[in-house]
């Protein structure tokens, strides 16, 4: 039983990542219906950034972190701006090769800057402390992973329920011609969306940093968040938060007791097993195309 | 284009004596093409033909049927193991394995089309890419298959004739390379072909119409994995040498980039998007070399960059080649070329 519950509680750890990826691919879904495959390279620049900062200047992390996060702001919305905006009659492929695009460029441009090999963030918290509570072991940073996915899904439930500007987005997401006429700038939302999901894929991947950090360390977690964010029907805030901590969860208990080579195998699995009995996946309405 | 009056002019071969001369001097030129160049250039040449088949099998899928798939490095890395593996472990000649493969890379095209029927856009990329990661992971976990190790291609012999030189094996690649573009072709053109292009268009239309929706998409997938799988099986030979890290999500990519640059639903475009790719892909390997610009890189390196991982601009090329496409010319180079040909074919007036 303890065993069971260690298991559930790495599983919530890793699900958290899960869900920062998972979360920052629906907002921009939800807007733009783009996959964006180029998100957790978006994220790989910023934490690669934070490294030379924090590394090779020395500068403090306390200034460093929310410098990170403007940058990634900004990078989201050039990339809407510059690229995502100039796509002539958009269909799903397009945009998924167009983010794959992305994705390549930005991987080679941080491979080529730093190089193939494995380094190490300098950061504050230590990975081989843990807390213990009862008797369940957990890693202050996954502790740490945990508070941060928490408090990050509440300031956007926050900002989407009762800032204007996310009201504004949610006016968007649900019918853009008629937010137009509304009087919202729904193009500059648009941008405002990639801003907002650069920044929370960016915060999932200084998390990642912390314990691997290497050009390849946000392909797993993007795809798993993709995955969750599919299981929770891709259109929905929590869903994807669910889905994400389903899929942490299903993915330890799987290592623990069956087998743990094929751990991160079994999540594509469970996918294509609710997908096949839910097309939309969990949380979403499924809408039957009519002609 | 040109108006088609009646159904044999839209399924003949040749329409007209200019393209019998072209495809004469396509051959010849095939044909003649190992005596004329150094052995690296057949080598490059048999890399490029195992690409084109995998290109016009994509298109099947994406450009023909309107489907997605990620995960086509998944049928790759089918085709490669099972060819090996049933001439190591079971004796199997070169032939009858290979086909044997295919078949088996075709079987889990249609197992992976079954759940492509409810689900289209972002669910069936993340259920194929799924797949293909799948596939690589479960071959690098079994021992039967060489685990990480990977394994060796054995030697390559049809009845009596002993292939171990590229030029040799060039014209296995190139007779099964031209049959497989024919063949493909030739099934576009017909009832099969026309099915896939309705559920691409319009598939409710389509079923509407009496288009099985049922066989139709899992044949287009397996029909795609069949030309994946026959594809991989001779990549074992180029290589010599098949370990799971080849067949990556990136090989995936790279097989949609060839489809998407050629043209969708085009099979001249895929043709040439693959050459096209596979060419930079060998050149851009070692990109310092070049003239001119390699001294410069380096030297750009050395400052600003790493110089280890200077081969990543390969990256950066080929995303930005995606990018430019998707935005200028959604059609890919085949778009280029029926723009090329539309604005000349007046000429000089």
């Amino acid at each position: 039983m303890l065993n069971f519950l260690q298991m559930v509680v790495n599983g919530i750890a890793a699900g958290s990542i899960y869900a920062l990826m998972g979360l920052a691919m629906v907002i921009i879904y939800k807007t733009s219906e783009v996959p964006n495959f180029a998100q957790g390279e978006m994220a790989l620049v910023c934490s690669y950034l934070a490294y030379m900062f924090l590394d090779q200047y020395g500068l403090p992390v306390y200034a460093v972190f929310p410098a990170v996060l403007v940058f990634a702001f900004l990078l989201g919305c050039l990339l809407e701006f510059a690229v995502l905006r100039r796509a002539k009659e958009p269909n799903v492929l397009g945009m998924i090769i167009i983010t794959i695009g992305l994705e390549m460029i930005l991987m080679g441009i941080v491979s080529w800057k730093f190089g193939a090999e494995q380094k190490t963030m300098p950061f504050p918290v230590s990975p081989y402390d843990s807390l213990v509570i009862g008797k369940l072991y957990i890693s202050s940073l996954e502790a740490m992973m945990l508070c941060v996915t928490l408090v990050i899904m509440g300031i956007l439930f926050v900002f989407l329920r009762f800032s204007k500007l996310g009201v504004a987005m949610k006016a968007t997401q649900q019918n853009a011609t008629a937010a137009r006429l509304m009087g919202i700038r729904v193009r500059r939302i648009l941008m405002g969306t990639w801003g907002i999901s650069s920044v929370v894929g960016c915060t999932a991947g200084l998390l990642i940093s912390t314990t691997l950090m290497q050009p390849y360390m946000m392909w797993d977690p993007l795809l798993k968040g993709f995955a969750a964010a599919v299981l929770g029907g891709m259109t929905s805030l929590p869903g994807a938060v669910v889905g994400a901590y389903l899929l942490g969860i299903i993915e330890n208990l799987f290592g623990g007791y069956v087998s743990i080579e094929f751990k991160s195998t079994v999540a594509f699995a469970v996918i294509v097993l609710i997908l096949c009995i839910k097309p939309s996946g969990l949380f979403a309405r499924h809408y039957v195309k009519k002609v | 284009m040109d108006m088609k009056r009646d159904y044999y002019e839209d399924i003949r071969f040749f329409t007209s004596g200019v393209t019998v001369f072209w495809f004469v001097v396509l051959i010849v030129f095939l044909s003649a093409f190992p005596f004329l160049v150094k052995n690296y250039y057949v080598y490059v040449a048999n890399y490029m033909a195992i690409n084109v088949i995998v290109a016009v099998g994509l298109n099947i899928l994406v450009g023909y049927t309107g489907q997605i798939s990620l995960g086509h490095a998944g049928f790759f890395a089918i085709g490669a193991y099972g060819t090996v593996t049933l001439m190591t472990s079971a004796h199997v000649p070169f032939l009858p394995a290979l086909f044997l493969a295919a078949g088996t890379a075709a079987f889990f095209g249609f197992l992976l089309g079954l759940p492509a029927l409810r689900l289209e856009g972002p669910y069936l990329a993340i259920v194929t890419l799924g797949f293909g990661l799948t596939v690589t992971q479960v071959i690098g976990k079994l021992d039967f298959f060489g685990g990480r190790q990977g394994l060796h291609a054995p030697d390559l012999v049809i009845g009596s004739w002993n292939l171990d030189t590229d030029r040799e094996f060039y014209y296995l690649v190139m007779v099964i390379t031209v049959v497989m573009v024919v063949a493909v072709r030739n099934i576009i053109k017909t009832r099969v072909g026309r099915a896939f292009i309705a559920i691409r268009d319009a598939d409710i239309a389509a079923e509407a119409m009496g288009v099985n929706l049922v066989v139709f998409k899992t044949l287009a997938f397996a029909l795609s994995a069949f030309c994946t799988g026959i594809a991989g099986g001779l990549y074992a030979f180029v290589l010599r040498f098949i370990e799971p890290e080849i067949f990556t999500l990136l090989m995936s990519i790279m097989f949609l980039a060839m489809v998407v640059v050629g043209g969708l639903g085009s099979i001249m475009g895929s043709i040439t998007g693959a050459c096209l790719l596979s060419w930079m892909d060998l050149q851009l390997r070692n990109i310092l070399s070049f003239p001119h610009v390699g001294t410069w890189l380096e030297s750009l390196s050395r400052m600003y960059f790493s110089i280890t991982g200077v081969s990543n601009i390969q990256f950066i090329l080929f995303g930005g080649i995606m990018i430019a496409i998707m935005l200028f010319e959604p059609l890919g180079i085949f778009g280029i070329w029926i723009r090329t040909k539309k604005y000349w074919k007046t000429w000089p007036f």
